[in-house]
């Protein structure tokens, strides 16, 4: 026993000499990286990073703008959720935007944004990304950064396996997570399974504006459908969905879904599905949707109620579905550039499983097919499968590709990142991440042809990374340079909300395309006044409408009279500068809902109800000028008997 | 004689160039106008290098009492200066052509210049005039009103030539291609002059 202990001190002796020998060597190197780290993420004052990073909020809703590689903010996108800092979702023109069929709906946790693409390649026209609470897909501009429009999935719940887009942005897809009775209906929860439906939902996308419209939707068996993604390049036209809870439980997921050996990838072959559909195929089925649309030009958004929708069973067009078993709940689903591989990370599995699309359409061109679920067919796991990562690390959630040949998956559980290559299956590398890794980023990861430089790590634990706050706390990010063998962490920043997947791209391939200003000319806002002589109040019964104009540094009218209790008034504030960067702000003391911030040339409005007598002020929250602090006026109410007309002014004693 | 009465017609026709590009060019910028506003002086009037320029420099200069940047039709330049330069090339053409067939003297050609300098004197002094009306004649109840050291009102008149610092802007002004060209014009009716007079002394030998 002693000279087991004296011995294994020996070996570790020596293993300790080895190591701090190459130790020697690399914290050497370590130390001129650690200033050459540094380097390169410094981004001096006044240049610009490479790259922008598109990262999800998560439970706030939103999404915001980064830069790579400094892990500066640049702004907050407001999307699902109602955002006080700008009035969006709190002004008129901005609340039709999140209607939805179960009536306004002000916060959604959003998940994954994905860029627009044209042949297999990032465009940078719009980014799209999910709410996954209450189901809906927005698509946000990638020239004014605002969101342009919000769809609404019917027959979903838990719109998770999204938004993700086909090569040629054809579709935006959707896919939901819990299953449900399709169409609603009042029936047991325990009569579950064989009942419910999930629903996966293929949105396409207008070439020239972006619309987005539903053209079908599959309703597939009652499985939980995580995380989707498109083929590409020599599978492009077929989409692929992993599924959890095969076993169809309705209650104690966390034991209940965990009893199969190999959940499923779903593999839905869209290009068939879409034919069979513009030959007239489906169901239109009664449904009720909002799709809010936003109007660049009349600075307002409207929102249309949908009544129904193209359905699809999956038996309808036999051959264009088939299960791939994977083993053990898989989460992310990850397909590499050339289209070949799908990545199936199955989170409970110690093993990562790739499945091959070339094997896959051999298995079923030779029909190998080992039963069905649902009548679709499930082909042999042997038989798709085209390799395995051997024990490359515990809980692997989610996988991107560099374009040469290198995958990178997170792990949760062992909180790391591991790179391996695709073919071989060999680890290359790994480092960890501080903590408990979700997603990954690598600009153009999901697409034909990545930007393989950086990665970034999206944490769900953060634990000590930062000054303490308090027991909530932003969670973190890491950065890593991966144009090397091994990858290398640059940098460590805390991001905003909870990050979900990211998308990044090339700055130089959207930056010179974003606006400025919007144009007072292009303005067709109705309530607009382009210039001061077109202000005025308007009465109409107990609503008065002011149009109003900014400029630096006043409000035309800025005395206003007549206003009586019980009023509604309705500040239609245009700002007439034409200047980059000169937004004005309006509050209105007492309102009972937001400010606004109006940005150069376009309408807003802002509503606030006289509830008392007196004379009430409102101003200019943007720090526009050097005489901002100026750019104030007063509103007069009177009781509401009193007759007092309607009078406006500007600059009269 | 000939290829002196070539150079001429050329030299003239330069001066058309005015018709296309902007005679001048005065920039703007500061600390935060990192892309400087801009205004081009074409022969018919003022326009701003970016499109909302003009009205972007009117809303800064309505702080220290400026008027507006005129419009073509509120400055009789506008319409009297395309008229003189249309003219002068047009006399420096039929100058030139008549050099050419041999009808008239390479002196000519040298009134020409000296005529033509005239004019863009007195038209160079005329713009001076309007800078500095436009810089100093402001509104009494202008929002800033700034003095100089010695207690004289400050003072917004952009350079003619050259750069100059105006509170936080630095103001270049400097010719634009139009410019330039009448400048080329002007230089080959010089060239025009010396070659023919160079010719008129070897004939006269």
């Amino acid at each position: 026993m002693k000279n087991i202990f004296k011995l294994s001190i020996g070996f570790l002796i020596t293993a300790i000499a080895f190591t701090s020998c190459g130790d020697q060597k690399s914290s050497k190197s370590n130390g001129a990286l650690s200033s050459s780290k540094a380097e390169k993420v410094y981004v001096a004052p006044g240049e610009h990073d490479s790259h922008y990073a598109f990262i999800s909020g998560g439970y706030s809703g939103n999404l915001t703008v980064y830069g790579l590689p400094s892990g500066r903010m640049f702004k907050e996108i407001p999307v699902f959720s109602q955002f006080p800092t700008n009035g969006y979702g709190y002004s008129e023109e901005t609340k039709p935007l999140l209607e939805t069929s179960y009536g306004f709906v002000p916060w959604d946790d959003s998940h994954h944004p994905d860029i627009s693409q044209t042949n297999g390649k990032l465009d940078g026209r719009w980014v799209f990304i999910n709410g996954n609470n209450t189901p809906r897909i927005a698509r946000i501009s990638l020239t004014s950064f605002e969101t342009e429009e919000i769809i609404e999935v019917p027959n979903s719940a838990g719109n998770h396996s999204s938004s993700f887009i086909t090569e040629n942005t054809e579709y935006v897809v959707a896919g939901t997570r819990f299953s449900v009775p399709v169409p609603q209906k009042d029936m047991a929860i325990k009569d579950y399974k064989g009942n419910f439906k999930g629903a996966l939902s293929f949105i396409s996308v207008d070439p020239e504006h972006g619309h987005m419209d539903i053209k079908f939707q599959v309703l597939m068996p009652g499985f939980n459908y995580d995380l989707s993604h498109p083929g590409r390049g020599k599978s492009h036209g077929w989409f692929f969905f992993t599924t959890y809870n095969t076993e169809e439980a309705s209650t104690l997921l966390e034991v209940n879904a965990s009893q199969n050996d190999k959940d499923f990838i779903a593999a839905i072959n869209w290009k068939k599905i879409e034919e069979y559909v513009n030959n007239g195929g489906g169901t239109m089925m009664p449904a009720n949707y909002a799709h809010n649309v936003y109007d660049e030009n009349t600075h307002t958004a409207t929102s249309t109620m949908k009544k129904e929708v193209r359905v699809i069973n999956p038996s309808e067009v036999p051959g264009a579905i088939y299960l791939l078993p994977t083993p053990k709940s898989p989460h992310g689903c990850d397909v590499d550039p050339s289209g070949e591989y799908i990545v199936g990370n199955g989170k409970l599995s110690a093993n990562l499983t790739v499945h091959s699309f070339t094997k896959m359409l051999d298995a079923i061109e030779n029909e190998k097919f080992d039963g069905d679920a649902y009548g679709i067919p499930i082909l042999k796991f042997e038989d798709v499968l085209a390799g395995s990562v051997e024990q490359p690390g515990l809980g692997p959630l989610h996988t991107e590709f560099d374009g040469q040949g290198n995958a990178y998956t997170t792990f949760f559980i062992s909180s790391e990142v591991v790179k391996w290559k695709l073919g071989t299956w060999e680890v290359l590398d790994r480092k960890p991440t501080y903590y408990s890794v979700g997603h990954l980023t690598i600009p153009g990861g999901n697409s034909r042809e990545p930007f393989g430089k950086y990665m970034f790590a999206m944490n769900k634990i953060t634990k000590d990374r930062y000054l303490p706050v308090g027991p909530e706390m932003e969670h973190s990010a890491q950065l890593y340079d991966i144009s090397g063998d091994k990858m290398e962490l640059l940098l460590d920043f805390p991001t905003h909300g909870e990050p979900h997947y990211a998308a990044a791209i090339p700055a130089e391939i959207i930056k010179d395309k974003s606006r400025k200003i919007y144009k007072l000319a292009e303005n067709e806002h109705p309530r607009k006044a382009t210039n001061e002589s077109e202000t005025k109040v308007v009465r109409d019964g107990k609503n008065v409408h002011v149009y109003m104009t900014l400029i630096r540094s006043h409000f035309t009218p800025d005395n206003i009279e007549g206003i009586k209790v019980g009023d509604k008034v309705f500040f239609h504030v245009t700002n007439l500068e034409q200047d980059f960067d000169v937004p004005h702000g309006f509050a209105m003391i007492g309102a009972n809902n937001a400010e606004l911030l109006i940005a150069p040339g376009q309408t807003k409005t802002l509503t606030w109800e006289a509830k008392q007598v007196g004379v009430w002020p409102f101003y200019c929250t943007d720090f526009c000028s050097a005489l901002h602090q100026e750019m104030q006026g007063y509103i007069r109410v009177s009781p509401a008997d009193s007759n007092i007309e309607l009078s406006w002014s500007l600059g009269e004693d | 004689m000939k290829k002196a009465g070539i150079i001429m017609v050329i030299g003239s026709l330069l001066l058309l160039g005015l018709f296309k590009f902007p005679l001048w060019n005065i920039m703007l910028g500061a600390p935060q106008y990192p892309e400087p506003l801009g205004m081009n002086i074409h022969l018919d009037g003022i326009q701003g290098v970016e499109e909302f320029d003009i009205q972007n420099i009117d809303g800064l200069n309505h702080y220290i009492g400026m008027k507006t940047i005129p419009k073509a039709e509120e400055m009789w330049e506008f319409s009297v200066f395309p008229k003189v330069i249309l003219g002068m090339s047009l006399l420096g053409v039929l100058i030139g052509v008549l050099g050419f067939a041999g009808k008239i003297s390479y002196k000519f050609f040298l009134g020409w210049f000296v005529l033509m300098s005239v004019l863009g004197i007195l038209g160079m002094y005329d713009f001076n005039l309007w800078l500095t009306e436009y810089g100093s004649d402001l509104d009494p109840k202008a929002i800033l009103k700034l003095k100089n050291p010695d207690g004289t009102p400050m003072s917004y008149k952009p350079p003619l030539f050259g750069h100059q610092k105006l509170l936080n802007f630095d103001v270049t002004s400097l010719p634009h291609i139009g410019g330039y060209l009448m400048f080329v014009g002007m230089f080959l009716t010089l060239v025009a002059f010396w070659l023919g007079r160079k010719f008129s002394l070897k004939t006269a030998k």
